[in-house]
């Protein structure tokens, strides 16, 4: 090593070390309870009725509203990936000598020095128990290197060199779901359309910007359906979607919450559900002075004649939560009434509640008596590209984990050596990279094996 | 025999179990411990019975699905995960003592399910996102995650309990060695992490069916991601920088503490997309 390490040099060091990556993987596991913690991406009136004006500024500062995607946290990312890169050239330059190696090559005294090395005593012909342990080595283990002395053999075989790459694997995948990640993130959008039954739309606007984005085609909202447990809780949604492309009827498909429609790299899903303002209302007139009932069917925006000349009466629209003095009354259609000889004034008129608009005690009650009622779907519309990156991480992630952890690169060493007579004195050990404990067993299996070959 | 009947039984068995592995520890009997697992077994039987029984009456009563929608099921079929990589364990390794580590966690969980006031017992409808054929496989994959992070945690309890001088002639001298210890503390995290990562991926790939992310920062996401960071960190420190020993192990036991916080905690103190369990 030189003394005088250049800049870049000092870099390179930096960013090779495993002190960096503990302490890099230490602060987002910090920093990312933050963000569960903290409400993200609320408005300014709901942080500062949270937290106070003084922390909602520290909060803006940095970027905590929204911490996820703030300029230190991916930062810190940035420092991981580099960190990761720089290391595992660094290491793999190194251990690409012994994965791929040009001849394998193994050191007799290490394994004679092995704590696990069984030693046991043979009557047997050399030849004939070399033959037969090389044989079972074959089988069990893999190809088997062979040296022979006057007096001795000796047996090595190996398998899984190759799992000692199983750690870039796992490296690689987690770049290869970042590059994935980023192009989402550039390319991709996530937008929600409300769409009323019967009605079309090409736009849909984006969560985060508010803003709207085209889609290149149509989608129509046929008829939504919705089914109910007994608890009364949802047990199913769905959408008859309709898609239309350039004026023409593409195709039809029913959307469910866990089956989304995909077309054109668009992902339209089923997310929520609501109540849609109805075209029109069935409305009993009731006369208080004698009780008169008259019944009409009144559209939305339709002004009628109150009966006995009394003036208009406009059914202005629907409300899907009507607000009274801060009750929330449920459904509601709101309507104008314009007596003959004075001001125009506001009723509300609670479908669930049909004696609300008696108690304002005018000259007529209204009660809503029925309407059709009409759903709006919540559609979630999103675009990712970078999706099938971040799904090829996800694979090669397990594919890599495995290999690290479950395979390994174990080594097997027999050594026979002749003694007086006919016996012969075998010793048996092996290493591996990693998990001694299972190899420990393992050795004590092939022992029995061993001893048995007579 | 009715799921409820057949989980109570469990819950008593396992308890059963725990006293017997307690009490090989405290009198140095291996026996005890011999029976410990034998019964333990036996309380895992009881166990497996009444999530399948669960799981028929579900269908009976026209929900039909699996027995992994609430708080209730999910500790429940968390006793089984760690009752089951436990035995897995004891049969590979022969080590009995050590189950004193394990089986408490196996009867609390089920036992917590049980008695626990705000944990309702009765089978619930699946709401619409949780129809999905990822649910099976998710849960199985982070409950396997947990229970091998749980038994890491029993056995990482060990570098407290047990006297670091082997001459020392004290209640723990029973337990494994060191060479032991570590591996298979070792083992337990690695396949925790496997199954923790293949839990998050499964997660992710589902919520991209259902909602159209795979990633959203919802607080149950971003715990389990926390805890990833933690073992990834144990990992490292193991594997580059050569810990070992109770400072090894005290990362073990804050891994832990975050798995318990992803659990528990993200359900009862922050809100999200995992309210059910």
């Amino acid at each position: 090593m030189k003394k005088n390490k250049t800049v870049s040099e000092k870099i390179w060091q930096f960013f090779c070390s495993v002190k960096l990556t503990v302490t890099t993987l230490v602060l987002l596991a910090l920093t990312s309870m933050i963000g569960t913690i903290i409400l993200q991406n609320g408005s300014q009136s709901e942080y500062v009725r949270l937290y106070g004006e003084s922390f909602y500024k520290i909060i803006k500062v940095f970027t905590f509203d929204d911490m996820y995607h703030a300029w230190w946290f991916l930062g810190l990312i940035i420092i991981l990936c580099i960190n990761l890169v720089v290391c595992s050239i660094e290491r793999l330059s190194t251990t690409w000598k012994i994965i791929f190696p040009k001849k394998i090559k193994f050191n007799a005294t290490r394994f004679r020095k092995q704590k696990n090395l069984e030693t046991f005593t043979i009557k047997k012909e050399l030849a004939t128990l070399s033959s037969s342990y090389e044989n079972f080595l074959l089988k069990t283990i893999g190809k088997v290197i062979k040296e022979e002395t006057l007096d001795s053999i000796i047996l090595y075989a190996e398998k899984g060199r190759w799992t000692r790459i199983g750690v870039y694997v796992v490296h690689s995948s987690i770049l290869l779901l970042l590059i994935g990640a980023l192009i989402g993130m550039v390319f991709g959008f996530k937008a929600s359309l409300n769409l009323d039954e019967g009605k079309t739309s090409d736009t849909a606007v984006i969560a985060k910007s508010r803003e709207s984005v085209n889609l290149g085609f149509s989608i129509k909202c046929n008829k939504f359906d919705v089914k109910f447990y007994d608890t009364g809780a949802p047990e199913e949604f769905k959408s008859n979607l309709t898609i239309i492309e350039n004026g023409k009827v593409s195709f039809t498909k029913d959307i469910l919450v866990n089956h989304p429609l995909r077309y054109k790299g668009i992902n339209i899903f089923q997310s929520s559900y609501g109540t849609a303002a109805p075209d029109s209302a069935h409305v009993d007139i009731v006369k208080l002075s004698d009780k008169s009932v008259t019944h009409l069917s009144i559209k939305i925006g339709e002004e009628i004649n109150l009966p006995n000349d009394m003036g208009l009466f406009k059914l202005e629209g629907f409300l899907p939560h009507f607000d009274f003095r801060g009750h929330n009354l449920g459904e509601a259609f709101i309507g104008r009434i314009t007596p003959k000889d004075g001001q125009s004034f506001q009723i509300g008129i609670p479908v669930k509640f049909p004696t609300f608009d008696k108690m304002r005690k005018g000259n007529f009650a209204f009660i809503v008596k029925e309407f059709e009622k009409k759903y709006y779907t919540g559609l979630q519309i999103t675009k990712d590209p970078g999706v099938w990156y971040v799904y090829a991480g996800f694979i090669l992630m397990i594919i890599g984990c495995w290999i690290t952890f479950f395979m390994s690169h174990e080594s097997y060493f027999i050594e026979i050596q002749k003694k007086q007579g006919k016996t012969l004195r075998v010793c048996f050990s092996a290493t591996t990279n990693r998990n001694q404990q299972s190899l420990k067993l393992k050795i004590k299996k092939y022992v029995v094996k061993l001893k048995g070959k007579q | 025999m009715d799921s409820s009947l057949s989980l109570s039984l469990a819950t008593f068995i396992y308890a059963l179990a725990s006293i017997f592995y307690i009490g090989s520890f405290s009198f140095k009997k291996n026996t005890l411990a011999k029976i410990g697992f034998i019964v333990l077994i036996i309380g895992f039987l009881f166990n497996t019975g009444g999530i399948i029984l669960r799981w028929i009456e579900s269908y009976q009563i026209g929900y039909g699905h699996a027995p992994f929608a609430n708080m209730y099921e999910s500790l429940v079929f968390f006793s089984w995960t760690v009752a089951v990589l436990y035995i897995f364990v004891e049969f590979k390794y022969k080590e009995s003592i050590i189950g004193v580590f394990a089986s408490p966690i196996v009867f609390l969980a089920i036992a917590y399910a049980s008695l626990s006031p705000d944990i309702s017992s009765k089978i619930t409808p699946l709401i619409p996102a949780l129809k999905s054929n990822w649910l099976i496989a998710h849960v199985i994959a982070c409950f396997l995650g947990y229970a091998g992070f749980a038994v890491a945690f029993g056995f990482s309890i060990m570098y407290f309990a047990k006297p670091q001088n082997p001459e020392t002639k004290s209640i723990f001298a029973k337990l494994p060695s060191w060479d032991i210890i570590d591996e298979l503390t070792y083992q337990m995290v690695v396949f925790g992490f496997l199954f923790l990562t293949i839990g998050i991926i499964t997660g992710a790939v589902w919520a991209n069916s259902a909602w159209g992310k795979y990633w959203s920062w919802d607080p149950k996401e971003t715990w389990s991601l926390i805890t990833w960071f933690v073992y990834a960190i144990f990992m490292h420190l193991r594997m580059m920088k050569g810990w070992q020993g109770r400072k090894l192990a005290l990362v073990s036991i804050i891994g832990f503490l975050a798995v318990m916080f992803t659990y528990f905690g993200v359900n009862f103190l922050l809100s999200g997309l995992h309210s059910y369990g």
